[in-house]
């Protein structure tokens, strides 16, 4: 067992976990943050994508362990039920969800692709959509939210 | 103004209700829910194909700190009953379903046994402790092989592997093809597919002492038909048996069915007196969730000087994999393969055999289209053969030959009847929304600079909000034809809407919200659409087979009108006018004419909770709970138009354009019929280019991660040209018709037409799906034309 002391969604945590225990189980059992999903514990799919230190993972090929000292944001930390960030907004206007399973791996992926990327094309919005599997959309309405989500963030 | 010309909620884009809590992290699905005490279970699954179980060993599995128990098929024998998937088909042998495998597995992923642990991760570890000495039997892989005389017998009681055989026919197809002008023909091979929900199958039942009671969380999309079969199984009355499917992630079929790991969760609940949980991982979903599609079809097709279709021939093996599923059968999908191959086509000398095989793979089950992806793939290629034997173009030799208006209602080959909907206008309004002419300019002009460049038609119809009438699977004895709606309006004037479907990415919450916000007269937002729950209503099964919004609509609409009866009535008192008067509308009843009004709310508190204010012998409830039955079904049509690029290099081909033209009657939420299209596409699409479950010979599965099993990136997808088409609306309450499914039956076909119109020069045509760059090197090389 180890101590694991992590700032997640701005709250700090400080836990004993054992050392094999996934970061993916790690946010949703013993923080109880359920928002972040598996969907195939092997890194393809992306439903588990969270944010460590500035840059999207896959939570289910991190432990938990690695996660010491460092800074998380999940799902939970962008906006609310009452009041949605812009993005999880272009994601309703455009109903680029569906059964909303693999929605929070593509929020976080696409938290960081908007503060890193241009994404001034749509060539360049799906290359950058095609680490996450989403199995009821076809991507064409996640392609439209994002560019929306583009266009009100405006240049880099 | 008018009551008919305000304006619908139906029909608009209403941004839906479910999306919030989904985009917060605030769902719940099963995985989220974790009570205290519970116990997690892990299985050890079979890694053989055929073969007997001689004896298990637990080793120090139970030393294991957290490990509870161990179960095999033996510890549970007197805990329940098996499920047994019943048909009145003639000669029908139902495979019974028990949670675990008892004395022989069947193929490799089959449960055996189950630890329950204190966590996952104990779980696991005893797992690896466990020793299972089996003893391999003979098993033939192949649906061809195992199909054959003297083949090893899967499941001997049976006496044959062909445990599902049915013939159709119409006509006299022998005389057809003795007048032809011609014949073009085919064996057709479909490769398996699983569904790949994105979230895994996932269970966990809790059990109350204080009423003898069994609460299953399930992430199905058929919480009633599970509730009623479990019923059975764990003799437990409906009243203390519940299943609940809370927020489910996707399913495209692969949750519609009862499956072992349901039932064992349940069963040991009951047992161990905790709640038990299982959480399938991506490789057990791959390796034992309902798969589908598995096809050999050889047909022929006889057709005239002038392109017009004579007569239809087919042969059809359906590898249905080691059991027979419940509620559905094996017979679900091969026997759809030869009712709907006749397809959208006027042609009446029919004849066709099917044979349900069962080989040592996962069952196989529903999954989006059912058995038309394969009928639709094997048809609309012998359309397009037809098509090129005669120098026709595709567009046209469809014309000649799709049923036109007035011929409806038509009975088809097989039996299906049509109602009247849009086939030769889906037609039109594809070629219209692609430019086709332009589009063949296009693709003319690409060849002449040597790049392979086609297109491809894909037409066909559907049967879809199946009634009373038809068993939805072919002689399935459990009636999914009737919906009920429970719709009250309580003291607060907030109103709930009870439904038994299960939506789980539709987005019914919003839909049926729509419907019942124009029928009742009330806000939108007062409205909570409850469903996935098996208590709701006495009786429900769930959302599959393109029902919910045809059923759960006309439900909705009926016990809507009834409900504003009453509204009315009650308003009529409090506002001392003639109820005919009287009109309700966003929430508030009105006289038109006059300047009197009144609110739901206050209505609501009225009836409920002021004594006196209505004549205590006319005072009613604000509820009702009415149930619709479409009795028969209705028609969805639509025709797909696909344009394609094969890389000359890697052989790998690029869907470059694509449009679909459907008539679904009266669309509800065009936002949302366009999300289901543009998803059923891409399902099909990885249906054509890149999906296969692949077995080998041993029988091990080899495509068992989503690195192995590839499915539609966003990066490889087209965007989707829709077109809406709505010609005559249909005799269901609302004009509706279902259409979560329809984009899987076109694409294959279309692409596959697409494809081989690429490769037409070099005489190739594609027969098997899905069309692999490995594969169009086959053909090309077989061919003796590979290029420089």
């Amino acid at each position: 067992m180890t101590v694991v002391s992590v700032t997640v969604n701005r709250t700090v945590y400080r836990r004993d976990v054992e050392d094999r225990l996934l970061l993916s189980d790690f946010l949703r059992n013993d923080l109880s943050l359920t928002g972040t999903h598996v969907g195939c514990e092997h890194g393809v799919c992306g439903a588990c994508t969270v944010i460590v230190d500035g840059y999207s993972v896959r939570s289910c090929l991190l432990l938990a362990v690695q996660t010491d000292g460092a800074v998380v944001e999940t799902v939970e930390g962008l906006g609310t039920t009452e009041a949605l960030n812009p993005l999880q907004k272009a994601f309703q206007d455009h109903h680029a969800l569906q059964c909303g399973f693999c929605t929070p791996g593509f929020l976080m992926a696409c938290t960081d692709m908007l503060r890193r990327l241009p994404l001034t094309t749509d060539a360049e919005i799906r290359e950058a959509l095609s680490g996450n599997l989403c199995r009821c959309t076809g991507y064409e309405h996640i392609v439209n939210a994002v560019r929306d989500a583009v266009r009100k963030r405006g240049p880099l | 103004m008018d009551v008919e010309l305000r304006p619908k909620l139906v029909g608009q884009r209403i941004k839906r209700f479910e999306d919030p809590r989904l985009l917060t992290g605030a769902g719940r699905f099963v995985d989220d829910i974790t009570p205290p005490g519970t116990l997690f279970l892990a299985f050890r699954r079979s890694d053989h194909p055929h073969a007997l179980i001689k004896s298990i060993d637990l080793g120090s599995a139970l030393s294991v700190p957290g490990v509870v128990a161990v179960f095999d098929a033996t510890d549970i024998e007197n805990d329940l009953r098996p499920a047994i998937p019943s048909s009145r088909m003639k000669g029908y042998y139902a495979t019974p379903l028990w949670p675990l495998a008892r004395g022989k597995v069947r193929y490799v992923g089959e449960p055996v046994l189950a630890v329950a642990a204190e966590s996952r991760y104990a779980a696991e570890d005893a797992l690896d402790r466990i020793q299972i000495d089996y003893e391999s039997l003979p098993f033939a892989n192949r649906a061809e092989d195992a199909v054959a005389d003297g083949a090893p017998l899967l499941h001997e009681d049976a006496g044959t592997n062909a445990i599902v055989v049915r013939s159709f026919g119409r006509g006299d197809v022998d005389a057809a093809f003795a007048g032809a002008a011609f014949s073009v023909g085919a064996t057709f091979r479909l490769r398996r597919k699983t569904p790949v929900a994105i979230e895994n199958r996932c269970y966990l039942a809790e059990w109350d002492k204080r009423r003898s009671a069994l609460t299953l969380h399930s992430s199905t999309n058929i919480p009633g038909v599970i509730r009623d079969v479990l019923s059975d199984c764990l003799d437990l009355p409906g009243n203390r048996l519940r299943v609940i499917a809370p927020d489910v992630g996707g399913s495209f079929g692969s949750k519609g069915s009862l499956y072992p790991e349901e039932m064992l969760v349940a069963v040991l609940a009951r047992k161990l007196q905790r709640p038990i949980k299982w959480t399938s991982d991506r490789l057990e979903d791959l390796a034992s969730t309902s798969q589908a599609f598995d096809e050999i079809m050889q047909a022929e097709l006889a057709v005239d000087a002038d392109g017009r279709l004579l007569g239809l021939k087919a042969d059809v093996i359906g590898d249905i994999g080691a059991y027979s599923i419940y509620p559905w059968t094996g017979a679900l999908e091969p026997v759809q393969v030869v009712s709907f191959m006749p397809g959208p086509y006027r042609l009446e000398n029919y004849q066709a055999r099917v044979r349900g095989v069962v080989t040592p793979k996962a069952p196989t089950g529903p999954y989006r289209g059912v058995g038309r992806p394969a009928a639709t793939f094997a048809m609309e290629r012998l359309i397009d053969m037809a098509a090129r034997r005669l120098g026709l173009d595709p567009a046209e030799m469809r014309r000649r030959n799709l049923i036109t208006a007035p011929e409806f209602p038509y009975r088809s080959a097989s039996g299906i009847i049509w109602d009247r909907s849009g086939f030769q206008e889906c037609l039109q309004a594809a070629c219209d929304k692609a430019n086709y002419d332009s589009l063949l300019r296009k693709r003319d002009e690409a060849r002449a600079e040597g790049r392979w460049v086609g297109i491809g038609f894909a037409s066909y119809a559907e049967l879809t909000g199946i009634g009373s009438r038809i068993s939805v699977a072919p002689g399935m004895p459990i009636n999914t034809g009737t919906e009920t709606a429970t719709i009250r309006i309580d003291a607060t004037g907030s109103i709930t809407a009870a439904f038994g479907i299960a939506s789980h990415g539709q987005g019914l919450e919003t839909t049926l919200a729509q419907v019942i916000a124009d029928e009742l007269g009330c806000r939108i937002e007062d409205i909570e659409i409850q469903h996935g729950d098996s208590a709701l209503v006495p009786m429900g099964t769930g959302t599959y087979a393109s029902r919910s919004a045809v059923l759960g609509g006309g439900a909705a609409t009926l016990s809507a009108r009834v409900v504003r009866t009453k509204v009315l009535k009650a308003a009529a008192h409090l506002m001392e006018l003639p109820v005919d008067k009287l009109v309700a509308h966003n929430g508030i009843v009105s006289a038109p004419g006059s300047n009197q009004s009144i609110t739901f709310k206050e209505i609501a508190n009225a009836v409920y909770a002021q004594m006196g204010r209505i004549p205590h012998n006319a005072r009613e409830d604000l509820v009702a709970s009415e149930t619709y039955d479409p009795y028969f079904g209705t028609a969805t049509s639509a025709t797909h138009l696909a344009m394609i690029e094969i890389d000359t290099g890697t052989y790998g081909v690029t869907v470059t354009r694509y449009v679909v033209a459907e008539d679904c009657g009266r669309v509800i939420n065009p936002m949302i019929v366009d999300g289901q299209v543009q998803g059923a596409v891409a399902q099909g699409i990885g249906v054509a280019l890149l999906e296969e479950v692949i077995h080998d010979d041993d029988g091990q599965i080899v495509t068992a991660s989503l690195a192995d099993y590839l499915i539609p990136i966003a990066g490889t997808m087209p965007p989707i040209g829709i077109v809406h088409v709505e010609t005559v609306l249909p005799p269901t309450q609302g004009g509706f018709r279902g259409m979560g499914e329809g984009g899987t039956i076109g694409a294959p076909a279309a692409i596959a037409n697409a494809v081989s119109d690429a490769l037409s020069a070099m005489g190739i045509e594609i027969t098997t799906l899905p069309i692999t760059p490995d594969r169009i090197f086959q053909l090309i090389t077989q061919q003796g034309s590979l290029p420089q």
